[in-house]
């Protein structure tokens, strides 16, 4: 008796827990409404500079004879906001909360509580990530991605302000495992020494928007940047040692590097390549670097930390008419005229460094501009679109990253939302699944903010792919029965895949077309039916788009 | 007609399962011409389709582990040479079955270029335009699909075999024209099968044509622009195309198989063989590992191993069926190694006076260009060749002009190639 309990003991408490935890998640009950105690009014940071942008848009589209395109309906926004802080779709779960609210400034509330939830700080986090030090996880050893990584999240859901973020990015002393700020120089070793160009260049373009790599072996072709400023520049990083101790700055040493032309060793001095008034005097060569990137003075700065998060929310970087400006670590060269006639990115940056560099202020200033809220859909011709899309008088398309890609697969398929406070289970598997899916759908590193197109390998995925045809196939812990199950009647069932996979109800003619194929071909279950239409759904340019 | 281009309003009326299947079968064929037969192998001489296979070596190859031994000298290290079928000229003990393939090829010894670093030196090598920050080029394997379309294929234009970091780009011509990618040549391909039957199948795709126009309405050209519904339609012509077949390798005799070699390469170079005779314009075989800042001679020994049987094997395989003189192979890495060897019985980067084996698509054969100091002395090679020299010369043997202009998306004519073709390897 015993002995059989023995053997069949673990098998039946597993039963039994999976039966728990699948009535748990069959019927979950969705919370439809808004806490008693919850805010009822925001007043939204920089509403000021939000009017004078809007403005400044409206006449500029006023000149050039743009049609704005209408308001876009919340839950598009709602769907652009998830994508943006949480790196997916909102779950049906939020969906039902949000239609349930009926705060006036539900949409700003709601950007505000995204910005309190752990997902953004994690997603936030893995962008700016690739920004600072890449995707690669070498040099082993003496770099740990993972810590930086972390160190950053944290640093983003504290709300640290952005700009002792970066002095501590770029001038932090210590081991990498325990100060893990250290890894941004770390990253940049290579055969056991500090590459103090490729530090030179990350910190330029990471940091200050700019690219003067090329500078490195020639004067730059189309900007001031000469070849002596990026050695003097990289001369900041010319005392900074790696041992087994960590990073530390030996301030005797002396800065060299081999001539090209006389193939000998001279001394090269740090120096900024302008408004040298910001720089101390005081601290380590790279204390003085980070305090000069940072000064409040320093537009390029600010400009280059509004365009990164304009890019998270829009899914591309800044610009002023010009597509070719359009990239995140190239900006132009600050107008001389920018204090006096600002354009909407020097406003930006002007009200960010009054925050004192309040990144979650900055997110909710953009999500609450006019040009965020507009809709994709316009009755603009079609040779005028790209141009109304270049000056923002209709929200662009941008392809989703694949992380979005595989967080909102994972997201549509379950009914609550995936969280912190998900089944451990739930989480690891979607870490397994997410790193197979995003290694066979393409990484984009560092270029992720330039324009795309999708591609026939990553339809082939979303069409065939296990991770998918997996997560929609009808067994019990998946959404579509349960869906079905639930739903009732068909239009329940129409209504509620478009909601959980296109976060909107279908449109007149979307509903005849399903419900007529629906009464036409009635011997198909209804769990069968939700699994094709999960499938269109997903393999649909909507799902795969931000709009 | 083109099922994703109708009218939303039609979508209730019309289509019937058959007239889907017929679709799906022509699906995303708008972009090319119909009625001719794909197959190089069908056809003789001028009618038939030219292609490029460029066998990329990953890491940057040392010239002198390759096709510029200097033996028995100060940098040359324990590399010997060995005599080849061309007159006169050696190259290193580890190819001997290339040594023998020699007389079809051609070998520069040459090269320059000043991108020292992998990342550039491959868009470099690649394109033949140094990374600019204002426009990406694309890779001269993607250019060839994109100047000479015209044959009925179902599968990409561009193939990609074998991994390696930075596939060839569309660039400006845009990502359609980027390699389609397989990691692992030779062993089935992925998701190319539905995973619901044919009538499921056929009811989804209708209905996903629905939701594309339905996305499209008020969006037009920015719903075009995506290529969503393109990608769509192309990935179902090729899942239903028998010119799949040309990525599996089981109907190879093993005989074929064999002197290809049992390896990543030698299986990427065998499907490049039969992407060609599908009438596939372009295919990169990578191989990687040669980034020897340590022990360089043994990586050079391992990676031989696998270049020699791949590389001649194509080369004769090629020959025997008639497609040398329509295809032309390239073999080539971002730079080349240095001649001092480092303490770690390395060669670190070196891209002045690298090497290549170029041959085959009626290219002069046996002309070996330019040469190097055997003792390191000199940087600079005798007779230096540019990379874009070196394209101009394919793209002209292919009969496309590399003085054709194209406009960028940033407004400014760029050349495909600035380079003039080498008198050397044109035929008079």
């Amino acid at each position: 008796m015993f002995k059989r309990l023995k053997i069949y003991g673990p098998a039946l408490a597993l039963v039994i827990a999976l039966g728990a935890m699948i009535r748990a998640t069959a019927f979950p009950t969705v919370e439809a409404r808004i806490a008693d105690d919850a805010p009822r009014e925001i007043a939204i940071p920089n509403q000021s500079v939000i009017d004078q942008i809007n403005a400044w848009y409206a006449k500029s589209w006023e000149a050039q004879g743009f049609i704005r395109a209408d308001v876009a309906d919340d839950l598009t926004v709602l769907r652009r906001l998830s994508l943006a802080l949480h790196g997916t779709i909102p779950s049906l779960e939020e969906i039902r909360r949000f239609e349930a609210d009926r705060r006036p400034q539900r949409l700003a509330l709601w950007c505000r509580e995204m910005l309190n939830d752990s997902r953004y700080g994690d997603y936030f986090a893995e962008r700016l990530t690739r920004a600072f030090v890449g995707t690669q996880q070498e040099p082993f050893l003496v770099f740990r991605r993972d810590r930086f990584k972390n160190w950053i999240a944290e640093q983003i859901q504290d709300n640290r302000p952005y700009d002792e973020m970066i002095r501590e990015m770029i001038a932090r002393e210590g081991l990498w495992t325990g100060e893990p700020a250290t890894n941004f120089v770390t990253h940049a070793v290579n055969d056991g020494d500090i590459d103090e160009n490729k530090l030179a260049g990350k910190t330029v373009r990471a940091v200050l928007g700019q690219r003067i790599d090329c500078a490195q072996c020639h004067d730059h072709p189309f900007a001031d940047w000469k070849q002596q400023q990026f050695e003097q520049l990289a001369a900041f990083y010319g005392q900074t040692r790696i041992s087994p101790f960590g990073i530390a700055d030996d301030p005797d040493a002396v800065y060299s590097i081999e001539d090209t032309q006389t193939l000998e060793d001279r001394e090269v001095s740090p120096a900024v390549p302008f408004n040298p008034e910001w720089k101390p005097d005081q601290g380590t060569r790279r204390e003085r670097l980070a305090t000069w990137c940072t000064s409040p003075d320093n537009r390029r700065f600010a400009r280059a930390a509004v365009n990164r998060i304009w890019a998270q929310m829009f899914g591309k970087a800044w610009s002023e008419g010009a597509p070719y400006y359009a990239r995140i670590d190239d900006l132009p060269d600050p107008e001389p005229d920018a204090a006096s006639d600002p354009i909407p990115l020097d406003m930006l940056a002007d009200a960010f460094v009054k925050s004192g560099f309040d990144v979650a202020a900055m997110v909710q200033t953009i999500a609450a501009l006019d040009v965020f809220r507009l809709s994709s859909i316009t009755d603009v011709p079609d040779d005028e679109l790209k141009v109304h899309v270049d000056n923002w008088a209709v929200f662009p398309l941008v392809r989703l990253r694949p992380e979005q890609i595989v967080g909102s697969m994972m997201q549509a398929t379950s009914i609550k939302t995936l969280d912190q406070n998900s089944h451990l289970l739930t989480r690891t598997l979607r870490l397994i699944n997410e790193n197979d899916f995003l290694n066979e759908y393409g990484d984009l590193g560092a270029e992720e903010f330039e324009e795309r197109s999708g591609t026939v390998p990553q339809a082939l995925l979303r069409m065939n792919g296990r991770l998918f045809g997996d997560s929609i196939k009808p067994n019990p812990l998946n959404a579509t029965p349960r869906i079905a199950i639930a739903a009732g009647s068909p239009e329940v069932l129409l209504e509620t895949c478009f909601l959980t996979c296109l976060s909107r109800r279908p449109n007149a003619d979307e509903a005849r077309y399903f419900l007529d194929e629906w009464m036409e071909d009635n011997s198909r279950k209804p769990g069968e039916r939700a699994h094709d239409l999960y499938w269109i759904l997903i393999n649909s340019p909507e799902f795969s788009w931000n709009h | 007609m083109n099922l994703f281009s109708l009218p939303t309003d039609t979508w209730n009326s019309s289509l019937r399962r058959r007239e889907l299947l017929s679709l799906s079968a022509g699906l995303g064929l708008s972009f090319v011409l119909p009625g001719m037969s794909s197959r190089a192998a069908d056809k003789r001489g001028h009618e038939r389709a030219t292609s490029l296979i460029t066998l990329w070596m990953h890491g940057g190859p040392s010239q002198l582990e390759t096709w510029d031994p200097h033996p028995g000298t100060a940098i040359g290290g324990p590399t010997q040479a060995i005599d080849t079928t061309i007159p006169g000229t050696q190259i290193a003990a580890l190819l001997p079955l290339m040594a023998e393939q020699l007389q079809h090829v051609s070998v520069i010894r040459s090269l320059v270029s000043k991108e020292g670093d992998h990342e550039r030196g491959t868009y470099f090598v690649k394109t033949g335009y140094r990374p600019d920050p204002t426009v990406r080029h694309p890779a001269i394997g993607a250019l060839i699909p994109h100047e000479l379309k015209g044959s009925s294929l179902e599968i990409p234009a561009y193939v990609s075999l074998g991994g390696g970091q930075w596939p060839g780009r569309g660039g400006y011509l845009g990502d359609e024209y980027d390699a389609f990618r397989i990691f692992e040549p030779g062993q089935g391909l992925h998701n190319m099968r539905p995973r619901v039957g044919d009538r499921r199948q056929d009811n989804r795709i209708e209905g996903l044509s629905m939701l594309s126009n339905s996305f499209r309405k008020g969006r037009g050209q920015l719903a075009d622009r995506t290529m969503h519904q393109r990608t769509v339609e192309q990935a179902l012509t090729m899942m239903n195309s028998d010119q799949l077949k040309a990525f599996e390798i089981e109907d190879e005799p093993e005989p074929t198989r064999q002197r290809y070699g049992d390896t990543r390469f030698g299986r990427g170079c065998l499907v490049a063989r039969r992407l060609i005779e599908t009438g596939v314009r372009s295919v990169e075989v990578t191989l990687s590992g040669f980034d020897s800042h340590a022990n360089n001679f043994e990586a050079h020994q391992s990676r031989a191993a696998e270049l020699d049987p791949a590389f001649a094997a194509l080369i004769d395989d090629l020959r025997q069926r008639d497609l040398y003189d329509s295809t032309i192979v390239l073999c080539i890495g971002e730079f080349g190694r240095t001649p001092r060897i480092n303490p770690l019985d390395g060669r670190d980067h070196w891209p002045s006076g690298f090497s290549a084996v170029v041959g085959g698509g009626g290219l002069r054969s046996g002309v070996v260009i330019g040469e190097t100091d055997p003792t390191g002395e000199n940087k600079d090679p005798a007779d230096p060749v540019k990379i874009q020299d070196l394209y101009a010369t394919i793209l002209s043997q292919l009969s496309i002009d590399p003085d054709k202009e194209l406009m960028t998306p940033i407004g400014r004519p760029l050349y495909l190639c600035e380079g003039t073709p080498l008198p050397q390897l044109m035929q008079t």
